[in-house]
């Protein structure tokens, strides 16, 4: 038993928990700008997969890390705009379009990567980001080694997390994009164009489940293959309305989820003889739902999310 | 007052489809004047009102604003050129603050920082002025209805707006709110803005307004100042050929039908109705009036069914029905006529055959062993059709094609065919013009007449007065007591409504 | 320029808007392949060949068709109620574990035609669970069923997983993770000698003949359209809202079961990690390129299902990768939400 509480004083654990936590950080912050203008985007899962896959194709051919990120972001944001095109323009079905748009960037990532590298039986890699240590934190005790020696990109994950908070509280257009969440013939009365707001959030949002998709196969590990996103999306999805909508909380979600991902892998160690690794890993579906039967009450959910907005008609 | 004209609508045209909501309008505003925009509902108010803030963009026709030319279709450039419009279904959003609610679009749009603290001094500024007091950093949600009409006047001043439009701005509001309201509109005017308000409120129209512009059927029919017409030409020139409604006669009354005792509704904390009594004996009418938001949906749906009280007792010819639902309401001949026939009253995908049978599925003329006897089905929706004289629709049609007084006729119908002995009237004729209401009006007496109870709960207050035998208004919940028709008149009414019954008997 | 709703409905168009969409798909579709540096209409000739060119071709086009008719079904008369389960992959899965744990042996020593049934019931039942869990976290917390129905895919596949790994091992599979067979009794008997048709496309078509009598002329057809087109407006009219949902919950869930267990004992004999080529997802595209009309479901499946099989000839042919199936697959998808927008709505200048 107290092999069970010794893992959380591991330096492994905590080094790992950030690691497992950013690419959620990114989704759910991706998905929870979608959401507060009022549009569910069920896209994202194919959109990490694609992301990760062109993040990676593009430093295998010869591009810095950066740039893969960019590409990544760059591509998340054009299927944003297919998104937005067919929901925000046309109105259809946020949930069948979301799910569409998954169904097709997942396959069609999985298509150009079998083109461009055909089937081998060891995926060739590349050479990921290496931890930075951030000075004189990264020589604390423990904390430094566990919080303060990681890639850049997870940096960049929590402070883009920390802008969003910002954005989205304290400036003129996360005003506008919150009002269209919440009421777009609002933001029209203002002179606000609902439209354009959404297809920015939309697109943006797209962008940032890209990248998480690209830390994937560019820092965490160095190669890209098909099925790696293991429902990492879905479970993003249930982090924005565990998060209540709120980019702070949607770090703390992340985190928390990566701390029970990391914990259940280190578990699997320790009892790994007698129960079957299985359970460990179905863990993080079922917390998601659980999370979800938990927050989903009273919640206040952006109460235009999924409602299409068309001009003049009310 | 100065001669000085700040907006011109010049020839507007509109056309849905072959439809024509405006034909070839112009009026003409001029700074410091309150003009009203009469007509019934149906005749473009809202559609000319829209046009003019850019909602929409007009077939035919400019706007001017200050002599300039304003873009179609661009709300930014109507507020831009000073145009401010207070929604009659409020544009706000509930979940944010007041002040988040104004500043919206004030802004620069790639600004760093909100100037959050600067707004609220503007804002505090104009509520001085206009006497608009309302907390910015209240959540709009939890304001009252009032309150959330000074959050979209003032939204609009905060534009700088010099002409302010309203669309039918008092249709949610207590008589004193309307009272307060058209004094702030008249200090505004005096500052030198421009007002437009639209309604069909004739009494409104008379103490509010300086001139009036009458709408009918899509074009302006005539023009007059407030000071030189009466009621009586407004109304004739509003509706044209005059449409007589149908009066009640005096009737005998049979025993007790509906008896509601002692009946409470909560929504968690929130108290929805209390301790509402009330009787309704065979072929009597008993109206309802009250502002809107006041417990009226929850009592109508309580009584149809839909929700289940957590006290009291409903009692039909003296058998219990507050917890039985819909389907055992209409199979003890409870005919229901929903507050909103478009999101209550009939599924806009399913045809008007299926909604007129969907309440009585299980019955054996319409199913037998699960499965749907179509034709008969067809034949009865046919049949309600030719009785009840609905428009624009086979039996086989989607029901969101008719229009609204055609989609209430049969609902109404698919009640009245069944003989009913209570009929629950809500709301029956809102939004309906005055042909439909007639018609409307025609087959509550109809019922009445053939010994059903009738429970009419109404904003509208000549329709009450017109159909009721006696009236109860509906306040925070509570019920007045009963009053007889004859012995009211439109104060002891506004009274009654807004929950002041000493006195009463 | 603006949208308008048209005011009648084209006719023409709900037959033709499937056409156009698998038309702009193919369309697209083609561009990658030409991309990839093969002929695109011999690709296309190839893949039609592949699934269409001899009578074997037919019998594995229509066995690939069979469990997408049914999870296609199951989508249908799940989103025509506007319960939004994703969750027919799952589903699938544990109609077909349960028919295979009551299956390894006849305990009962029945014989076929009982023991088929009880299967198939079996694997229904396992559906159903596994969707009406989900809608009864939407009706009693208002949690969204797509989430749920999706993260439950993933709990069911690792689930499946575990027994294969544990309980429902197969000792005499050299290590394989598959589980016991199922006893030769249980097994759906052949259509066509020398093939893997079987009697499950019968079994599929009856189902869609079944649902289409349900929805068509059934008081329960009508009410779940009510109840799913206009909640507040069918509680108005006394449909009983919870009731019925969860009627059309068991009815989707027990088809999507079905499917895995007429995949079970039609095709495999047994279950493994791979029974599935994402039928359960297909089968939304299916149920979407149909129209959500259960006839229709039955050509958009077998259309796919030619995708699926011809891609595969055209991939050994072309060298390109197979996953063109799957990319023109969920283009269609997202084309037949525009052709379908197309059929209602016009867009003025």
């Amino acid at each position: 038993m107290t092999d069970l509480i010794e893992i959380f004083f591991t330096v492994g654990l905590w080094a790992s928990v950030l690691r497992i936590a950013t690419p959620l950080i990114f989704g759910t912050l991706g998905a929870l700008l979608c959401e507060r203008a009022g549009v569910l985007n069920l896209g994202i899962e194919g959109i990490m997969t694609f992301g990760a896959m062109i993040g990676w194709l593009a430093v295998f051919n010869g591009v810095d890390l950066w740039t893969g990120i960019l590409v990544a972001a760059i591509c998340g944001g054009v299927f944003g705009l297919l998104h937005a095109g067919l929901t925000v323009t046309l109105g259809l079905s946020q949930h069948v379009t979301g799910l569409g748009i998954t169904l097709f960037a997942s396959s069609f990532s999985y298509y150009i990567f079998r083109i461009a590298i055909p089937a081998q039986n060891t995926p060739p890699t590349i050479e990921p980001f290496q931890p930075v240590d951030i000075p004189v934190l990264s020589n604390l005790p423990f904390f430094g080694e566990a919080f303060f020696t990681q890639t850049a990109p997870t940096y960049l994950a929590i402070a883009v997390a920390l802008f969003m908070a910002y954005f989205l509280a304290k400036t003129p257009m996360g005003l506008a994009v919150r009002i269209t969440g919440e009421n777009p013939h609002a933001a029209e009365a203002q002179g606000v164009d609902p439209i354009v707001i959404r297809y920015g959030a939309v697109i943006a949002g797209s962008a940032m489940m890209a990248v998480g998709g690209a830390f994937l196969t560019l820092s965490a590990f160095n190669s890209f293959f098909p099925t790696m996103m293991q429902g990492r999306g879905w479970i993003c999805i249930a982090l924005v309305v565990f998060s209540t909508w709120k980019p702070g909380r949607a770090i703390l979600g992340a985190i928390l989820f990566a701390l029970f991902d990391a914990y259940q892998l280190r578990l699997q160690n320790v009892l790994g003889q007698v129960v079957p690794y299985q359970l460990f890993l179905m863990l993080p579906y079922i917390l998601s739902i659980v999370a979800l039967v938990i927050m989903s009450r009273g919640a206040r959910v952006p109460q235009a999310l999924m409602q299409p907005y068309r001009k003049g008609e009310r | 007052m100065a001669e000085h004209v700040v907006l011109h609508l010049d020839s507007i045209t509109k056309r849905f489809g072959s439809f024509a909501a405006n034909d070839n309008i112009s009026i003409e505003l001029r700074r410091g004047e309150v003009v009203a925009l009469l007509g019934e509902n149906g005749a473009g108010k809202t559609t000319l009102m829209n046009i003019l803030f850019g909602h929409y963009v007009p077939d035919e026709g400019e706007v001017f604003i200050e002599g300039r030319r304003i873009s179609h279709g661009k709300p930014k450039e109507a507020i831009a050129a000073g145009v401010g419009m207070v929604h009659q279904h409020f544009s706000l959003a509930k979940n944010l603050t007041v002040i988040e609610n104004v500043m919206t679009g004030t802004e620069p749009l790639f600004g760093l920082k909100s100037e959050t603290a600067k707004a609220k001094r503007k804002l505090k500024e104009l509520e001085d002025k206009f006497g608009l007091v309302v907390d910015p950093d209240a959540r709009v949600g939890d304001l009252s209805v009032g309150e959330q009409q000074r959050v979209e006047i003032l939204k609009a001043l905060y534009n700088d707006a010099r002409i302010l439009i309203l669309d039918e701005p008092t249709g949610v509001l207590t008589q004193q709110e309307a009272e307060g309201l058209f004094d702030t509109l008249r200090t505004m005017a005096q500052d030198g803005l421009s007002i437009i308000f639209i309604s069909h409120k004739l009494n409104e129209v008379m103490n509010g307004s300086d001139r009036v512009v009458v709408l009918r059927a899509g074009k302006v029919t005539a023009e007059r100042d407030t000071s030189e017409t009466s009621k009586e030409e407004l109304a004739e020139l509003m509706v044209g050929r005059r449409v007589e409604r149908p009066v009640r006669e005096e009737a005998s009354f049979g025993d007790v039908v509906l008896r509601v005792e002692n009946v409470g509704l909560s929504a968690g904390l929130v108290s929805r109705l209390s301790d509402i009594n009330l009787e309704i004996r065979a072929g009597e009418t008993l109206g309802i009036v009250g502002v809107s938001g006041n417990g009226q949906a929850a009592l109508c749906d309580v009584v149809a069914g839909v929700l289940h009280p957590d006290q009291g007792t409903i009692s039909i010819n003296g058998a219990e029905v507050q917890n039985l639902n819909p389907r055992d309401l209409s199979n003890m001949k409870v005919g229901r006529t929903p507050e909103d026939r478009n999101t209550q009253g009939a599924v806009g995908e399913l045809t008007l055959w299926e909604n007129t049978v969907l309440e009585r599925i299980k019955d054996p003329r319409f199913s037998s062993r699960g499965f749907v006897k179509k034709s008969e089905g067809r034949a009865y929706c046919k049949d309600l059709i030719d009785r009840f004289d609905v428009r624009g629709g086979t039996p086989n049609s989607r029901i969101s094609r008719l229009s609204g007084g055609n989609m209430q006729k049969l609902i109404l119908g698919r009640c009245l065919a069944e003989h009913p002995v209570f009929l629950l009237a809500a709301q029956p004729t809102r939004g309906l013009d005055e042909g439909a209401i007639a018609a409307i009006h025609e087959d509550i007496l109809i019922a009445r007449k053939a010994g059903a109870a009738v429970l009419l709960v109404s904003e509208d207050l000549d329709e009450v007065v017109s159909l009721s035998d006696r009236i109860m208004a509906i306040h925070g919940g509570k019920l007045s007591p009963a009053v007889e028709t004859e012995h009211v008149d439109s104060r002891k009414l506004g009274l009654m409504m807004a929950g002041e019954w000493g006195g009463l008997s | 320029m603006r949208i308008e709703q048209r005011e009648h409905q084209s006719k023409v168009l709900i037959v033709v808007a499937p056409l156009m969409a698998v038309v702009a798909s193919l369309s697209i579709a083609g561009v990658l392949i030409a991309l990839a540096g093969a002929p695109v209409f011999e690709a296309y000739k190839v893949i039609f060949v592949g699934a269409f060119g001899s009578k074997f071709a037919i019998t594995e086009t229509l066995t690939r068709a069979t469990p997408l008719i049914v999870t296609g079904l199951a989508a249908a008369v799940a989103f025509r109620a506007r319960i939004w389960n994703i969750g027919a992959e799952g589903q699938l899965y544990m109609g077909a574990l349960l028919a295979t744990a009551v299956g390894y042996q006849n305990f009962l020593g029945l014989p076929s035609f009982a023991l088929i049934p009880l299967l198939i019931v079996t694997g229904a039942v396992a559906g159903m669970v596994m969707l009406v869990i989900p809608l009864g976290l939407r009706l009693r917390f208002g949690v969204d069923e797509v989430v749920t129905t999706l993260l439950l895919n993933f709990v069911v596949l690792l689930f499946v997983s575990m027994m294969l790994d544990g309980p429902m091992k197969d000792p005499l599979a050299f290590g394989w993770p598959q589980s016991v067979p199922v006893v030769d009794e249980g097994l759906l008997p052949k259509l066509v000698e020398r093939s893997r048709l079987h009697l499950g496309l019968v079994i599929a078509i009856a189902l869609a003949i079944m649902v289409y009598v349900l929805n068509q002329f059934t008081v329960f057809g009508l009410e779940s359209k009510a109840a799913g087109f206009n909640p507040v407006a069918a509680r108005f009219a006394g449909v009983p809202f919870e009731k019925t949902l969860i009627k059309v919950a068991c009815l989707s869930g027990g088809l999507a079961g079905i499917a895995g267990a007429i995949e079970v004992t039609g095709v495999k004999g047994l279950v493994s990690n791979d029974l599935s080529a994402s039928f359960g997802y297909a089968g939304i595209v299916v149920a979407m390129l149909a129209s959500l009309n259960p006839i229709g479901v039955i050509f958009a499946a077998i259309f796919t299902a030619m995708m699926f099989v011809g891609s595969e000839s055209m991939s050994r042919t072309f060298g390109i990768p197979s996953f063109i199936a799957d990319v023109v697959v969920s283009l269609s998808l997202l084309t037949m939400l525009v052709a379908v927008f197309l059929s209602n709505y016009r867009i003025r200048r």
